[in-house]
């Protein structure tokens, strides 16, 4: 591949052999295929794995989730047991987070929260999923008049504050951990419907869709073999971010006093109650809630990040 | 182009109109009349009828709807109930002029500060200087706003003592809102920045200038940043809802006397006229501002043409 310049260039046309050097393989390996074939998921696997940010966030989740379920039991006080002795205490062996200003174990109440904000994060992406796959799948598939008519609606769903709309419904349904996520799910799913539509909207003029439908698949196949398993990277992705902007609703509602109710324990409640730790010095009530749900979010964020490029052909290296 | 706006213009008093409709069936749906407590005593009944007359809350809820959409059509929302002595629109602008300051500072922080650290990420792609931004931005999306004010107020005002920690009297006192609503969104706008940026730099008119002299500084300024700016525009119109119902948050942690407080206090205690004004009032905002992004998008992009009809 050595370039040659124009000046270099013999005037005769004939080919002489030392132009060419030898190259020194042997035969049989020449036809071998050097790197093993991947399938594009084990592909994306392999690239997450190289990603050492995104799986930090993956194992973060999976310590978090087994001490969510883990953590209340473990634990010899419930999320609303209350002891006037024991308050504001640091912690210790006895609490191993310190108790809060009733008493409360700080311990058991942060994985009732690490409950509370992963049931609510999940329960958000799926809804988002189903709702939002099937509404975009509808209108990118059917396109035309269905189209326009369904993205006026998403365009108005747009326009309407998020954050409103939640603060309303929970005025209407009183607070808690239902309304939070049916709050959520209402708006939330437009993101996902978006993309979804954006995708099926390409991909169904293309050569392979047209093949399959000339063959006379039904539509049903056509969408379950062709469309959605062509989608699906991008929508694990954007489920992937949805829950960390789910986990933050909840506990910005919680902190506001609009969310999760005493006695139970949330991150955001636990949060908005030890605010004023700050003045008394009672860190450790501040510092465990808002440790753990900012490392929540960080760690579904680097993991979405890391899932968007290893599930991304076009950002392959 | 007349037509789109003209579109635009019908699309947004729509939507306006679904809020507001939204609303009110929402509020009327809630159990309870704000007159059921009144500072903890139940009230008279006559006493009750009579309040309820007052508000126009006795008549059947076609006419209450219609009382209703006058009331939003001319901007006047009568008084609140909770505290007679205010109207809904004396409400907002005692609380709006506060809130407004706050925004606009922390939008025009957020997007300079953003800009700085993802040009820089960008030029210096997979370098330290990359690494050591990009991880602020994701601690910036990662740690929530009220936390991060929390943590403020607990370094800057309680241990070093050198900012109030509440209030909103002077500049000092402006500081440590504007840093903990400001995180986010300049979060956002550094690795928006800094995708868009990388793509920008490889492109031809890049090379272009490069070769004909440019200095480095100049080609970012004048030819690659005007580029990578268009992603960012688009997104102003979520950034502006994000720091506007962060505000919420923000003013109730640094007791600033802005709207956010009489909506979530407006809520609380089912103070119907304030939680329809402010809705109404906060929604169209954002929808106009939604509008503006859209016009000004059009406008700095030539190749998009707004009145065509969208693809993809």
């Amino acid at each position: 591949m050595s370039a040659m310049r124009i000046d270099e260039v013999p005037s005769t046309n004939e080919i002489k052999d030392e132009w060419f050097k030898k190259r020194n393989v042997e035969n049989s390996d020449v036809e071998d295929i050097t790197r093993p074939s991947l399938s594009y998921w084990k592909g994306a696997w392999y690239r997450l794995l190289q990603n050492k940010l995104a799986m930090f966030g993956l194992i973060f989740i999976i310590l978090l989730a087994i001490m969510a379920i883990l953590g209340p039991v473990m634990s010899k006080y419930s999320v609303s047991y209350q002891s006037l002795q024991e308050q504001n205490l640091s912690p210790s062996m006895k609490h191993w987070f310190g108790t809060d200003d009733l008493g409360r174990d700080v311990f058991t109440r942060t994985w009732y929260g690490a409950r509370i904000s992963l049931t609510v994060g999940l329960l958000a992406a799926l809804v988002d999923l189903f709702i939002g796959v099937i509404y975009g799948g509808i209108s990118g598939y059917k396109g035309g008049t269905v189209d326009s008519v369904l993205m006026r609606i998403i365009e108005i769903l747009y326009g309407l504050p998020y954050l409103l709309v939640v603060i309303l419904m929970m005025v209407v349904m009183g607070p808690g951990l239902f309304t939070v996520i049916v709050a959520l799910t209402i708006t939330g799913w437009t993101g996902m419907a978006r993309i979804v539509r954006g995708q099926v909207l390409q991909l169904k003029n293309y050569e392979f869709v047209l093949a399959s439908r000339s063959f006379g698949s039904p539509t049903l196949r056509i969408v379950k073999k062709d469309l959605i398993p062509n989608t699906i990277g991008q929508i694990i992705v954007q489920m992937t971010l949805t829950v960390p902007s789910a986990i933050f609703a909840e506990a910005f509602l919680s902190f506001l006093g609009l969310g999760i109710q005493a006695p139970f324990a949330s991150w955001g409640t636990m949060a908005n109650d030890s605010l004023s730790a700050i003045l008394t010095g009672y860190w450790w009530q501040l510092f465990f809630p808002a440790f753990f749900i900012s490392m929540t979010m960080f760690a579904f964020n680097v993991l979405g990040d890391g899932l968007q490029h290893a599930l991304d052909p076009k950002l392959r290296r | 182009m007349m037509n789109f706006i003209f579109r635009r213009l019908l699309a947004m008093l729509l939507t306006i109109w679904v809020i507001a409709t939204l609303t009110f069936i929402l509020m009327h749906a809630i159990p309870g009349s704000p007159f059921n407590s009144h500072n903890g005593k139940q009230l008279n009944e006559t006493v009750q009828k009579n309040m309820e007359m007052h508000y126009n809350l006795d008549k059947p809820l076609p006419i209450q709807y219609l009382i209703y959409m006058k009331s939003v059509a001319t901007f006047n929302y009568g008084p609140s109930i909770k505290h007679p002595n205010d109207t809904v629109n004396s409400l907002i602008s005692d609380g709006f002029p506060v809130s407004f300051e706050l925004g606009m500072i922390t939008l025009i922080v957020a997007i300079i500060s953003g800009l700085i650290l993802g040009v820089l990420a960008a030029l210096k792609a997979n370098h330290f200087i990359d690494y050591v931004a990009m991880t602020i931005a994701v601690l910036g999306i990662s740690i929530p706003n009220f936390v991060l004010a929390s943590l403020l107020i607990q370094e800057f005002s309680v241990n070093l003592g050198w900012l109030p920690p509440s209030m909103w009297t002077s500049w000092k006192s402006e500081v440590l809102p504007t840093i903990a609503l400001a995180t986010g969104p300049m979060a956002i706008i550094a690795r928006l920045i800094r995708t868009s940026m990388i793509e920008v730099l490889t492109q031809d008119y890049i090379r272009t200038a490069r070769s004909k002299g440019l200095s480095p500084f100049l080609i970012v300024m004048k030819h690659a940043l005007k580029n990578a700016l268009l992603p960012v525009i688009t997104l102003l119109g979520t950034l502006a809802a994000g720091i506007l119902t962060g505000t919420f948050v923000i003013e109730k942690i640094f007791a600033i006397p802005g709207m956010g407080k009489y909506f979530v206090d407006s809520i609380n205690s089912r103070d119907y006229p304030v939680i329809m004004g402010t809705t109404v009032f906060y929604s169209s905002i954002l929808i106009v501002l939604l509008f503006i992004v859209d016009m000004a998008y059009g406008w700095l992009d030539p190749r998009i043409k707004l009145h065509k009809k969208e693809v993809s």
